[in-house]
């Protein structure tokens, strides 16, 4: 029997959720296939305010990737658009003329940002901000500076203005009515936003009508109607969405405002369905995810037959606001009205504000302003519907202490909440959920996210989810919070430690340790080589490298192997070589017997199995040739891998091999906190591999992509783009100052990709941007090179007496020599 | 013990080789030996081999009276050869009788 045909048209929130409640439920049954205009694979549209705002990349919003799609055996359509619906023939037309067969069509459609028709509304420079695209077109814009203008002072205007705001641009938000986000909040809590937003470098304008968008190509401001004028060089239109339902209409299905379904989300049409924001149900159209899990939940329960009872009946709607530190968060009638009676708490100090609203002994809203861990508690209730009237006197105190004044004894707020509180409004994941989740071993905040997706989509429940793994786990869980300290000798973290290096001027690793109340002797193996870091790079003159607290293998230049021998890496300057030095290695391999040679993963020749007390000879041989370390061992850089580039490449655009050379030659020999990994490819096809590096280099036409903060290993972490330069000189100058801005903040073990995924690319940007900060830290950079720079192989490898520590401080084994010890035993023993 | 045992001493070399906060290795018949010099002042003996899977003590980072193995970072006692903290318990490295003499190490290596 062949398989029912599912087709989804739109691969938004609601289509990648609806396949993957169907898929949940019944994987054998259909045959699904999935249309999306978008050329992506499904993200959580939510989350593009933080990738706007620089805290989260694109790959880290990926819901469903097109793998998961292929392995879940669902046919894929991106990047095309559904033109029309036959429904006699059962089938979907695509823009390119292909059509798609269905038994079941499910329709996602999504819904459209309005636009207001101003004057000037088509300039270059005005954007919406509903995906993908809007979102990389802000964030060009705000690369160059300037000033941004959002019409529109709803949840996601002031995301948007957040979000240009934190990217540098000077933002304004200008809003029709007096209070931002009045549809959610009371005024109250209203002044309280503006306040905190100022503090963010949002300004808000209220009251204010859009008369014109001034500009001759490219947007240059916004005419209000009180005829002031306020400058921009973008301008962002959140002043609502409409769901888009023109392929519904076209075919004949009943549209009001929205696609108007059944229960069963069923539209006019037994055959087609629809979820999501395009859809209108009992009359609302909804414009939040919350609802849509529930549409998609009761849908695949229909398809599937897994309830055919399931019905939709439309959802209470609650929302908070995602702007880091401000804590916002307001559920249901808020306002009150006819029989409605108000309890406010008001705490200025702190600038908290509460206020909850009865009815009939009834809540049936709350709006909460500077603390919100009691939202989903109230909201709940204002769900449930029960009688809030022996609670009434305690209930603006919040879940812990009416818990606790009647009669029970919660140790925290969220220990209180009965398990079938929901805990994630955007999954409909409650308490006893996640809490089983923990109970099954998954002891941190991201595999609870990983396991049952609770705080995996808008993130705003992190706090009670952290809190339930505080109480589940107790103080197991409590060590991984908090300044970490840098380790058991210490309980002060890495950063309270840098800064009294610095500020103190310790500099040395007892006086660090004396400074800052050290609990052991001489500190342990994980802080001493710390240390010793950072002291070099605060004072690369006045400090003295300690070997003793390096890791053995920089301490021997040479990676230590299993069975205690070591592996010899020299330096091939982009991936370089010459006859000389093969034949160089040639003789190496053969003089000294090196059982193994292997060409890396970074364009080199490794020598395996080398005795250490022949290291110093093996050295110097290599160096007769010319050649020095690889640092294949240190905390440095390691190598620069490099393409063909424009001297060979019939596609290479610049020359990417002598550029990668240069690279390796500014900066090989500097110690850093963790690895660091160059590439320069010669073009965007990017043989190098240069956007999984620290710092990559891709060539085109116009100049340099300089990109940050790649890393394969164990989590794989594609670059960001740094900035784009014309020259060679240039890119020289940005890597080097990015190395010296990783070498003074990033904390030890830190690679560029956790570091950049701590501070944020902003801070990065930020701390290279001005020409003048960009010549001091390649100054600090270079004057460090100074010390730094020599070749520690030609250090120890002096031909005429190598150095002793390499060899036995004696051999007392049977027959064996004594002569060729470099022991400095004078008397025989008595 | 039994007290009729004769301890043999074999001088290593001067104390001033071993570096302060480190440690030289001395080949014998039983297997290398790590002489350390720790921050105290102090010198210690034990085999080379980490009781976990061989690693040479003598490359680890000297911290109090313990060494860090440069493996897989056991962190090993160098007064009683035990394994300390999460790997207590798990493996014992032999330690070797040592004493200073007029700036010789000596170690009693009964053979
Ligand atoms: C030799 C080589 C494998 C090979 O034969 O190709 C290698 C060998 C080792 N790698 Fe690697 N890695 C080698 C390329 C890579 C690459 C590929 C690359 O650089 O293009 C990666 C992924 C890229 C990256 O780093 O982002 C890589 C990711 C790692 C990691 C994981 C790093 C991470 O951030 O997750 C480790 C573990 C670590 O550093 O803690 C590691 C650690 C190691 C160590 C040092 C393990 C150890 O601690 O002893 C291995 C040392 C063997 C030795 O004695 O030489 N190696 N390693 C490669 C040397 C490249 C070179 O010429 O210097
Ligand atoms: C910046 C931002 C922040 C937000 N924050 C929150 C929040 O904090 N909390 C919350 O609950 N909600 C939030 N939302 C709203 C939430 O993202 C939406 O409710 C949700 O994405 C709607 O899902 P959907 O699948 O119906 O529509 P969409 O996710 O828009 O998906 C519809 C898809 O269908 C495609 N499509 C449309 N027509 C066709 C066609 N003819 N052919 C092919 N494909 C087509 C579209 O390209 C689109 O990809 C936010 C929205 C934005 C933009
Ligand atoms: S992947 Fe790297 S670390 Fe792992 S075995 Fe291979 S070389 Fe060693
Ligand atoms: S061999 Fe010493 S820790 Fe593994």
């Amino acid at each position: 029997m062949t398989k029912e045909k599912i087709v989804v048209i739109g691969a938004g929130m609601a289509g990648g959720r609806i396949v993957e409640e169907i898929l949940k439920r019944d994987d054998t049954k259909f045959e699904i296939s999935i249309i999306g205009a978008e050329a992506c694979a499904t993200y959580d549209r939510i989350q593009l305010s933080p990738v706007l705002a620089g805290e989260k990349t694109f790959e880290q919003i990926v819901t469903h990737s097109q793998e998961w799609y292929d392995s879940n055996g669902v046919k894929t359509h991106f990047g095309y658009w559904v033109q029309s619906i036959d429904r006699a023939m059962k089938h979907v037309v695509l823009h390119d003329g292909q059509t798609i067969a269905y038994d079941k069509l499910i329709l996602t459609l999504g819904s459209d940002p309005i636009r207001l028709p101003l004057p000037g509304a088509d300039l270059s420079g005005v954007v919406a901000f509903r995906d993908l695209h809007d979102v990389d077109a802000m964030q060009k814009a705000a690369e160059k500076g300037g000033e941004a203008v959002v019409i529109g002072g709803g949840l996601l205007g002031l995301e948007a203005a957040y979000g240009l705001a934190k990217r540098g641009m000077k933002a304004t938000v200008i809003h029709l009515v007096d209070v931002l986000m009045e549809r959610q909040l009371d005024e109250a809590a209203g002044r309280l936003l503006e306040k905190a937003l100022l503090e963010r470098g949002v300004n808000s304008i209220l009251n204010a009508q859009s008369e014109a968008i001034l500009g001759e190509t490219h947007v240059e401001g916004l005419k209000l109607k009180d005829g002031r004028i306020i400058p921009a060089s973008l301008l962002v239109m959140a002043v609502g969405i409409r769901p888009h339902v023109e392929p519904a209409k076209a075919a004949g299905l009943t549209v009001e405002r929205g696609i108007v379904v059944d229960d069963q989300m069923r539209t006019s049409d037994p055959s087609i369905f629809a979820v999501g924001e395009c859809v209108q149900h009992r009359g609302v159209c909804y414009g939040l995810v919350a609802p849509i899990w529930d549409m998609c939940r009761t849908l695949a329960d229909v398809l599937t037959e897994a309830n055919v009872e399931a019905a939709y009946a439309g959802s209470e709607l609650a929302t908070r606001l995602k702007v880091s530190g401000v804590d916002l968060y307001s559920a249901g009638q808020f306002n009150g009205g006819e029989g409605c009676e108000d309890i406010v708490f008001r705490d200025p100090g702190r600038g908290v504000y509460k206020r909850v609203v009865i009815k009939n002994d009834q809540l049936v809203g709350a709006v909460l302003f500077g603390e919100a861990t009691d939202g989903g508690w109230y909201f709940d209730l204002i769900k449930k519907g029960e009688s809030v009237a022996e609670i009434r006197d305690t209930l603006i105190f919040g879940q812990a202490v009416t818990n606790a004044l009647a009669g029970t004894d919660p140790s925290s707020a969220v220990a209180a909440w009965p398990d079938d509180t929901e805990v994630c409004g955007c999954n409909g994941v409650s308490k006893g959920q996640v809490v089983a989740s923990i109970t099954a071993g998954n002891d941190t905040l991201d595999k609870v996210r990983g396991h049952c997706k609770a705080s995996a989509s808008c993130g705003s429940c992190t706090g009670i989810v952290e809190s339930l793994l505080k109480c589940t786990l107790g103080d197991s869980f409590k060590a991984q919070t908090g300044p970490k300290p840098m380790c058991k000798c210490t309980e002060h973290g890495h950063a309270v430690v840098r800064k009294a290096i610095v500020e103190q001027e310790l500099k040395t690793i007892p006086d660090v340790m004396q400074a800052m109340k050290w609990t052991t002797p001489d500190g342990c193996s994980s802080c001493r080589p710390a240390l010793n870091y950072y002291l070099l790079c605060a004072w690369p003159r006045a400090y003295h490298d300690d070997p003793r607290s390096r890791f053995v293998n920089e301490r021997n230049h040479a990676n230590i192997q299993k069975d205690g021998t070591y592996s010899v890496v020299p330096r091939m300057w982009g991936g370089l070589t010459s006859a000389k030095e093969l034949r160089a290695i040639a003789d190496v391999v053969d003089k000294f017997n090196v059982p193994m040679v292997k060409v890396t993963g970074g364009q080199r020749l490794d020598l395996f199995g080398v005795k250490k007390e022949d290291l110093p000879a093996v050295w110097a041989d290599l160096n007769a040739a010319g050649m020095v370390s690889g640092h294949a061992y240190a905390k440095a850089l390691r190598t620069v891998k490099t393409c063909v580039g424009s001297e060979w490449c019939r596609f290479g655009t610049q020359d990417s091999t002598g550029l990668g050379v240069k690279l390796e030659q500014a900066t090989w020999g500097s110690y850093m906190p963790h690895k660091f990994k160059m590439a320069a490819s010669g073009c965007p096809r990017n043989c190098a591999e240069a956007t999984i590096k620290d710092f990559g280099v891709v060539c085109v036409d116009s100049g340099y992509e300089l990109h940050v903060g790649g890393n394969a290993g164990i989590h794989v972490r594609v670059t960001d783009l740094l900035t784009k330069v014309a020259t060679e000189e240039e890119a020289l100058e940005w890597s080097m100052a990015f190395v010296q801005l990783y070498r003074e903040d990033a904390w030890y073990l830190e690679r560029t990709a956790p570091w950049i995924e701590r501070v944020g690319l902003q801070f990065v940007k930020d701390g290279l941007a001005d020409p003048a900060d960009r010549a001091a830290l390649v100054a600090r950079f270079k004057e460090s090179q100074d010390v730094y720079q020599v070749d520690p192989w030609a250090e120890h490898a002096p031909k005429s007496a190598p150095a002793k520590v390499f060899s036995p401080l004696a051999d007392l084994r049977q027959g064996v020599s004594q002569d060729h010890l470099q022991t400095q035993a004078q008397e025989p023993a008595e | 013990m039994n007290a009729s045992v004769v301890i043999h001493w074999t001088d290593v070399g001067a104390a001033s080789d071993v570096p302060y906060q480190g440690a030289r290795r001395v080949e014998t018949d039983l297997g290398a030996v790590a002489v350390f010099h720790t921050v105290s002042g102090e010198y210690f003996a034990i085999f080379d081999r980490c009781p976990h899977k061989n690693g040479p003590l003598s490359e680890g980072i000297v911290h109090g009276k313990a060494v860090a193995c440069p493996l897989h970072n056991w962190s090993i006692s160098l007064e009683t050869g035990q394994a300390l903290g999460a790997d207590a318990g798990k493996g014992c490295t032999p330690v070797v009788p040592l004493m200073i003499e007029d700036g010789r190490i000596l170690l009693g290596l009964n053979s």
